[in-house]
């Protein structure tokens, strides 16, 4: 069962008040090194057939118009999940 | 005049919008967000609350709802539309509205009482107030910011369509201090804070002359029962 992953992120021109809020937390923690954290999604569609062209075409057209918002958001990737062989879910 | 109140799972201010409806005049209709029925409404409130637990993005699932056909076709014929706080976020996720909502700049869920600016008096929602008026109705929020891209914005403040600004405190980082948008045409009107909640003296924000006498937010009801009675 092939699983296709979306990644969606706040756009980088945006405030991230969840990712403001981590990186505060990392700096509590002494871990100085973090300039920066952003807080994204990661969705996770798994079909029973094969993820062909046209299905990944499929869920690019999701990805944009549901899964996520353009006004606040980007699409970063859409791939499938690569499953090593005799790997079962 | 009888006005639809969409009850999503998750709403928590259906009732109180029924309520608000009520004391301005107007009949409440009860609508469900599974039919495809407006039961011959002549104008809609879509309620405040979390919809599908906030669940993907605020008002997103909603406003995929099996209503929400009705409601954007008939909000793209003229029918009045008033979206307030949850329901501001479906009309922006269901492209009704411009821009969108992001968590609060400060992290943090608001709840206090908001004085704001009436920007534009000429909507179907807000003809009963005067030019400028300031009043002050209850904010509860945890993704009020507002935000649109600079040409949007531009465009938005432009035309007019900015309907109510923060004043005092920006309580959640919206841009401009945008606390209510419209559409071109002006039936189409979202607020983050809550009208239906300041509608009845014993019940609203407290003001100069009593505690929680403040009803500055049945205008906005009694706004769209004048338009109809005008436009009949």
């Amino acid at each position: 069962m092939p699983t296709i992953v979306v990644e969606v992120m706040p756009k980088a021109e945006l405030l991230d008040p969840q990712g403001k809020a981590v990186a505060g937390a990392l700096r509590r923690l002494g871990k100085t090194e973090f300039t920066g954290v952003r807080v994204g999604k990661r969705f996770e569609l798994t079909v029973e057939g094969p993820a062909d062209a046209a299905l990944l075409a499929e869920v690019q057209e999701l990805a944009d118009t549901v899964l996520s918002n353009s006004v606040i958001e980007d699409v970063t990737d859409v791939y499938v999940l690569e499953v090593a062989a005799g790997e079962t879910h | 005049m009888r006005i639809g109140v969409v009850t999503f799972p998750g709403s928590l201010d259906d009732r109180d919008a029924q309520r608000a409806i009520r004391l301005a005049g107007a009949e409440p209709v009860a609508l469900w967000h599974g039919e495809h029925d407006l039961h011959g409404v002549d104008a809609i409130v879509l309620p405040g609350g979390f919809s599908y637990g906030d669940y993907l993005r605020c008002g997103a699932i909603a406003s995929l709802s099996p209503i929400m056909a009705e409601v954007i076709d008939a909000a793209n014929k003229g029918m009045p539309v008033l979206g307030i706080c949850n329901g501001f976020q479906m009309l922006t996720e269901a492209h009704l509205l411009e821009g969108g909502l992001i968590r609060n700049e400060a992290g943090a869920f608001i709840c206090r009482d908001q004085r704001l600016r009436i920007e534009n008096n000429s909507t179907d929602w807000t003809n009963g107030f005067t030019d400028k008026q300031e009043i002050t109705i209850p904010l509860k929020n945890g993704e009020g910011g507002f935000i649109a891209s600079a040409d949007t914005l531009a465009r938005l403040e432009g035309e007019g369509r900015v309907i109510a600004r923060y004043l005092d405190v920006n309580p959640n980082g919206s841009l401009n201090d945008i606390a209510g948008v419209t559409n071109a045409r002006g039936n189409v009107v979202g607020l983050m804070p809550h009208p239906e909640h300041a509608v009845e003296p014993g019940f609203g924000p407290d003001t100069a002359l009593a505690m929680r006498s403040g009803v500055d937010g049945l205008a906005f009801f009694t706004s769209v029962i004048e338009r109809a009675l005008v436009n009949a």
